[in-house]
């Protein structure tokens, strides 16, 4: 398979205010809440974000991100070189349905269809046989919102790679790789908040070169495995980095933090969140500056 | 290596799985669960044995550690068990439904010298440590008043049907969610020795309760209120926090900030007048490998480092665990 590199913007505005995730307050991500509770006071802030020359979203694939895709869509002049970065699962979804229906109620309830339908042939015990066809469906499911989006790359979410990092099912990765490349054309990326295990995880089933988001700041927050072992693969392992949590979920400074990134050569890019035009613009101009 | 087995892998189970899975010093060699649809996931992509039958597991594999997160009901016959068979044990939360139950497993691992671990994972989130501590130092003056709350939407249509919607089964929201919260209040404002005013309310389940309201009187004279929620969708997920009001002032703590208020300066402790706010940043503690939150990680690390250095009281032991059993029990009484 012809392996597709996408080119990867350097500024990626991530979609976590919208949505009430706020690593250090749960009050502030109530305000949020509050404050986002119309998609169309999401999209008076995406659009801002636009206006300054953003051109990559990145977000999970919460149900109300359908509704700002259906926008896009509506306007097709206005957004034609805007991408969308999906990161999926949402997973409290999932969480929480599983608390409350079981893991084979959930899986009814969010593959498209019945899928036990979809498995005809020997119903539950087919299924069991075949994960791989369940990740597809499931990935089409969580896909379908984007339909006649751009997504140049495709991400799983920190939950669930490293889920399947811990519980050392490598393959996993690479049916999905190649699911990724195979069926929607783009690249596959991956969160983690365990960089050095993943890469090792990575290169161990053939994956090269990895788009990989995690973790990376100033102060060691969420990054498990150590800051020293992060620091020796930023600069000397072969990856396409994006830095996430660079404020270390505010407790730095936009400029100490991103003038921090600016001495790993992996770092290509930075995904960040704020609501207001001047933080975004603040942070955007930062890391033109910084980021090489 | 520490050779461990996971039994049951439901939401909770395949978690730990991952995270002990992989811990530097722990061999994950087996794992137990009756569903077929995850056993055979794991058959296909995991590197461990997979059973379907607890007692052929302990029959064929020799384990140094398990780790429980079964249906509550079960945990008494599974874990004893384990214990018979001299093999340490982390067992999720609420310990056991029947708290005979629970003194038999407390004794058993006492007269083993087994290291035993309930899983109230919010002792290891750094904010909490730090009300504790800051309790401790007197900051806020003799304490008045105090409320421990858990929101989250877990259940908010009528309709579902897993174990935690069944009683007999430990499930509802004061076995699932107030257990969190009652754990919290007796190991950082003392234990609970009578309980008042309880209202058990169902608001879309049928045979449990989705929220828990009750008056609490502490050992040490303390009283306060415990308020409980799990069909509350304004919450994107579980939020716990703890309110002590104290003479000097008061502290609002949950897993990401502690809000402290004082009256007047505190040049001892370092506070000034007025709102003083820290953050989960200055406290979360370092781990190998993170899953869904540090605190998830640190409690299994805790447990290993327990079979390490040989020690059996420590954070979340049974006891503490079987007394929290034991306040649920008085609520259910008082309802």
């Amino acid at each position: 398979m012809l392996k597709k590199y996408q080119i990867m913007d350097k500024v990626l505005y991530g979609d976590n205010q919208f949505f009430g995730v706020n690593h250090l307050s749960d009050e502030r991500s109530r305000a949020q809440m509050m404050r986002f509770k119309d998609t169309a006071s999401i999209i008076k802030v995406l659009d801002q974000a636009i206006d300054l020359g953003i051109n990559t979203f990145m977000c999970t694939t919460h149900d109300r991100i359908g509704e700002i895709c259906n926008h896009i869509r509506a306007n097709p002049a206005r957004y034609s070189d805007f991408n969308i970065h999906p990161c999926m699962p949402y997973a409290h979804k999932y969480a929480n349905a599983v608390t409350e229906l079981g893991i084979a109620e959930t899986i009814k309830r969010y593959v498209p269809g019945n899928v036990f339908a979809t498995f005809a042939k020997g119903g539950l015990a087919f299924l069991n046989k075949d994960f791989i066809k369940l990740m597809k469906l499931l990935i089409d499911a969580e896909m379908k919102m984007f339909e006649g989006i751009n997504t140049p790359v495709i991400f799983i979410q920190n939950v669930l790679v490293d889920l399947i990092l811990g519980l050392g099912m490598f393959d996993v990765f690479k049916e999905y790789d190649a699911y990724i490349r195979d069926k929607f054309n783009a690249e596959p990326g991956y969160l983690t908040m365990n960089l050095p295990a993943l890469l090792d995880a990575l290169e161990s089933v053939g994956i090269e070169n990895p788009i990989i988001c995690t973790s990376i700041n100033k102060v060691g927050f969420r990054m498990a495995g150590g800051e020293s072992a992060y620091l020796k693969i930023l600069n000397e392992r072969k990856f396409r980095g994006i830095a996430m949590q660079v404020l270390a979920a505010g407790a730095l400074r936009p400029k100490e933090a991103i003038q921090y990134l600016s001495k790993f050569k992996n770092i290509e890019s930075v995904l960040f969140g704020a609501s207001s035009k001047a933080h975004i613009a603040e942070t955007q101009s930062l890391i033109e500056k910084y980021i090489k | 290596m520490i050779k461990t087995a996971v039994i049951g892998l439901g939401k909770m189970g395949i978690s730990h799985a991952a995270i002990i899975g992989a811990h530097p010093d722990v061999d994950l060699i087996a794992v137990c669960d009756t569903s077929t649809i995850v056993t055979s996931a794991f058959k296909k992509f995991g590197k461990m044995s997979v059973y379907t039958d607890y007692k052929k597991m302990f029959e064929k594999e020799d384990l140094d550690a398990i780790i429980v997160a079964i249906p509550t009901k079960l945990h008494f016959p599974v874990v004893k068990e384990a214990l018979d068979r001299n093999i340490h044990v982390f067992c999720e939360k609420p310990f056991t439904l029947s708290l005979e139950e629970g003194r038999t497993l407390i004794k058993l691992a006492e007269d083993k010298g087994l290291v035993n671990q309930v899983g109230y994972h919010n002792h290891f989130i750094g904010t909490f440590i730090e009300l504790k501590r800051l309790l401790g130092s007197g900051l806020i003056g003799d304490l008045l008043h105090f409320t421990g709350e858990a929101y989250g939407p877990v259940v908010t249509k009528e309709k579902g049907g897993t174990w935690r919607s069944q009683k007999s089964e430990g499930g509802g929201c004061l076995y699932d969610y107030a257990s969190h919260v009652i754990n919290l209040i007796q190991e950082i404002l003392g234990r609970p020795v009578k309980i008042e005013g309880t209202l058990l309310k169902s608001f879309y389940s049928k045979g449990v309760e989705d929220a828990v309201y009750s008056l609490l009187k502490l050992k040490n004279g303390l009283t306060g209120v415990l308020s409980v929620n799990w069909s509350d969708e304004t919450f994107r997920k579980m939020s716990t926090s703890i309110t002590v009001y104290g003479k000097k002032g008061k502290i609002i703590c949950d897993a990401t900030e502690v809000k402290v208020y004082l009256k007047e300066d505190d040049t001892k402790h370092g506070f000034d007048k007025g709102w003083t706010i820290k953050y989960i940043t200055d406290f979360a503690i370092p781990v190998n490998f993170h899953l869904r939150g540090e605190e998830y990680s640190s409690q299994l690390d805790y447990f290993i480092e327990s079979i390490k250095s040989n020690r059996k009281a420590g954070v979340n032991a049974f006891e503490s665990g079987h007394y929290t059993d034991s306040v649920i029990n008085m609520i259910f009484e008082n309802a």
